[in-house]
């Protein structure tokens, strides 16, 4: 399975899971102080973690440095904070999202705070990946995680929607000096996604590129109303956009893929042009991300602002099991459509 | 051994484990074709281990599982009826559909909603032994775990207090040898995980946990143990998971000569073995038990089948008291 893998990937329209292990490839063969340690990651005849991200990787780098441990979150994540003050550059990984709540202490009081306690002696040069998003598994393994991050001072907040973004942001945050939480949605990574109608391959050059943190990408041009997304609503954001445009409305589709930093200025930007603003996210309503964003724009560029800045986001709920209840939890593009018409007054 | 046991008591134990076996086939059949959502993680080959701790509870006694708890559930007593509406996502359900395959559980009958982060029940067990102790309730409680939630902080923390506070509270460690691809060796040095029961200054056993006999009378022991409140044992159960971690597992990192050690140690044929071969099982009777049990399971797919989903909005319901 795994040559066949391979042999695909000459043709360089790469999953996102593909694009991350090339990543974590490349930059281990760069940098010697570079290993992953996370649960499942390299045991021979497993699956390389929870989403074959690390597949193959023992194999080449060994088992010291694709570090296979206990079920222990909290020991990933503080033996990652300790080996990054004493040089080395881990890629920790805990196989759902929901289980980083079992490292909150090592990462909020230890990788966000060494370096500011220390007054710059220190630095925690470390990459945590988390999964995220709901997939049918119920509430203790769908929950979407990035807003918690994104409050904490110290902490990069990284949420790559596509495989070329994937790759480079990831070989980035493997080269940043700062702790780096690194978010990918389970839908995005392949086959399971696809299944789904959501496809985040993409075109992957074969020469090395990285991307930088703090840059928005466009995804789509539009002049009615700015949608803002990450990660698996991106796509709910582009499908609406495409279904709206035959109503006559022209969405603009920002991703921002690093939520800290966060480039407000594209966003900014684009609020001028358009007047309108939706925010989308995976997460709960109050207190996410959303929140943050539309306050600062809102602060920011309330003169231009014609309607107020709309946020669609999960109900505030912890996610439940049944398909036909998490569908309802989950934005999609509808929910998308029907509040851009009405934002515009055209429901 | 058997002997000292009623013949009634055996049998049911045998029914209840053969029940818990055939209702995994089913599902994992259902959930194969596409029929049932989610995910699955079987419990087969661990049968004894539900089935021997739980003979010596009763519906007031509380038990926290895992996402592998299907065996549990039905071996507390959760019907099989609310456990299938519950695997086919309709509102009748044990959790009306919010819970599905690893969260099955209904604490009208002593099962809290299993809990899927691993070693998450722990703590919560202790706590609610804890209440149990406070209230002066003759009440005990027990946390199924496998062995990979003993590399957990929550194993460590919730036994130590357990342990200081001599709380009503059994700790059930099903050492099933793997933590998902994870060989036990690789990520523990002890021998025995009972051995960390010393740690924390209470007793730890061995049970081999493919005999159903040999379970029910260590679990009879430690929780009469904690009844007279003099605390926590940790049990290990030596076991292994026939059809490796979820769905369909094609267990490349299994040893297929382990693999057939341990197939041929299943709890099922061989209690079916012993009782056969000490008159206590007629191969007539052990056919109606099997008969009575695809009864069973058939009407409980078709009330699943035949039960409603839920409505969408339910999803907002029951997030405070
Ligand atoms: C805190 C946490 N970490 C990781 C996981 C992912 N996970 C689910 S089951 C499992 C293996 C659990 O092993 P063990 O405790 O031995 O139970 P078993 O599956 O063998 O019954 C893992 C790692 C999880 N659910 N929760
Ligand atoms: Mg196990």
């Amino acid at each position: 399975m795994y040559l066949l893998k391979v042999k695909e990937n000459k043709l360089r329209n790469l999953t996102v899971a593909e694009a991350l292990r090339e990543a974590i490839r490349e930059e281990m063969r760069r940098d010697e102080s570079v290993f992953c340690i996370g649960e499942d990651i390299g045991i021979k005849g497993g699956w390389g973690g929870a989403f074959t991200v690390t597949l193959g990787l023992s194999e080449e780098f060994g088992h010291e440095r694709i570090l296979d441990t206990p079920i222990s979150e909290l020991g990933i994540a503080g033996i990652a904070v300790g080996a990054a003050l004493a040089g080395m550059r881990p890629i920790a990984d805990v196989e759902y999202g929901d289980f980083i709540f079992l490292a909150m202490d090592q990462l909020i009081n230890n990788a966000a705070k060494l370096r500011y306690m220390s007054a710059g002696k220190l630095k925690v040069p470390m990459v945590m990946r988390i999964p995220v998003g709901a997939s049918g598994r119920g509430a203790q393994h769908a929950q979407s995680l990035e807003s918690y991050f994104v409050h904490v001072p110290g902490l990069k907040v990284v949420c790559p929607s596509n495989a070329y973004d994937a790759k480079g942001l990831l070989k980035t945050a493997i080269r940043d000096d700062n702790p780096v939480m690194f978010f990918e949605h389970k839908l995005l990574y392949g086959a399971k996604g696809r299944r789904e109608g959501i496809d985040a391959r993409g075109e992957v050059p074969e020469e090395e590129y990285l991307l930088p943190f703090g840059v928005a990408e466009i995804k789509r041009e539009g002049e009615d109303v700015t949608v803002v997304a990450t990660l698996r609503m991106v796509y709910a954001a582009l499908s609406a956009a495409e279904e709206l445009e035959k109503r006559g409305i022209s969405v603009e589709v920002i991703d921002p893929r690093t939520l800290t930093p966060l480039d407000l200025e594209t966003i900014l930007k684009s609020v001028h042009k358009t007047n309108r603003l939706i925010i989308v996210h995976e997460d709960n309503l109050t207190g996410g991300w959303g929140a943050e964003l539309a306050t600062r724009v809102t602060s920011e560029a309330f003169d231009w602002l014609d309607v107020p800045v709309t946020r669609i986001a999960a109900p505030d709920t912890p996610v439940p099991f049944a398909p036909i209840m998490e569908n309802y939890f989950v934005p999609n593009s509808e929910d998308i459509v029907r509040t851009a018409a009405s934002v515009l007054g055209k429901s | 051994m058997e002997k000292r046991l009623p013949r009634e008591k055996l049998i049911e134990m045998y029914r209840k484990m053969l029940r818990i076996r055939h209702f995994e086939d089913r599902i994992y059949r259902l959930f194969l074709s596409g029929t049932m959502p989610g995910t699955i993680h079987l419990s087969q080959g661990q049968e004894a281990i539900a089935v021997g701790v739980c003979a010596n509870l009763s519906k007031d006694d509380i038990i926290t599982g895992t996402h592998r708890s299907h065996g549990e559930a039905l071996a507390k007593g959760v019907s099989m009826k609310s456990l299938m509406a519950e695997l086919f996502a309709r509102s009748n359900g044990c959790c009306k559909g919010k819970g599905g395959s690893m969260h099955v559980g209904d604490i009208d009958v002593g099962m809290l909603p299993a809990i899927a982060i691993v070693g998450g029940g722990i703590p919560v067990a202790t706590g609610i032994a804890l209440a149990f102790k406070m209230k002066r309730l003759d009440r005990v409680a027990v946390s199924f775990f496998g062995d990979g939630a003993s590399n957990e902080g929550a194993f460590h923390e919730a036994i130590n207090m357990g342990a200081i506070w001599d709380l009503p509270v059994i700790y059930v460690c099903e050492n099933n040898l793997y933590g998902a691809s994870t060989h036990v060796s690789k990520v523990m040095k002890l021998k025995d995980i009972a051995n960390r029961a010393f740690s924390y200054g209470i007793p730890g056993v061995v049970v081999d946990g493919n005999d159903v006999v040999a379970v029910y009378e260590v679990a009879r022991k430690a929780i009469d143990r904690a009844r007279k409140g003099e605390g926590p044992t940790l049990i290990e159960c030596k076991t292994y998971h026939i059809g490796g971690h979820s769905r369909s597992d094609p267990r490349q990192y299994r040893d297929k000569e382990e693999e057939k050690r341990w197939l041929a140690k299943d709890p099922i044929p061989r209690m079916k073995k012993k009782l056969i071969a000490t008159n206590i099982l007629s191969s007539e009777k052990s056919e109606n038990i099997e008969a009575a049990i695809e009864k069973e399971i058939d009407e409980a797919i078709k009330f699943a089948q035949s039960s409603p989903s839920p409505k969408p909005e339910d999803a907002l319901r029951d997030v405070f008291a």
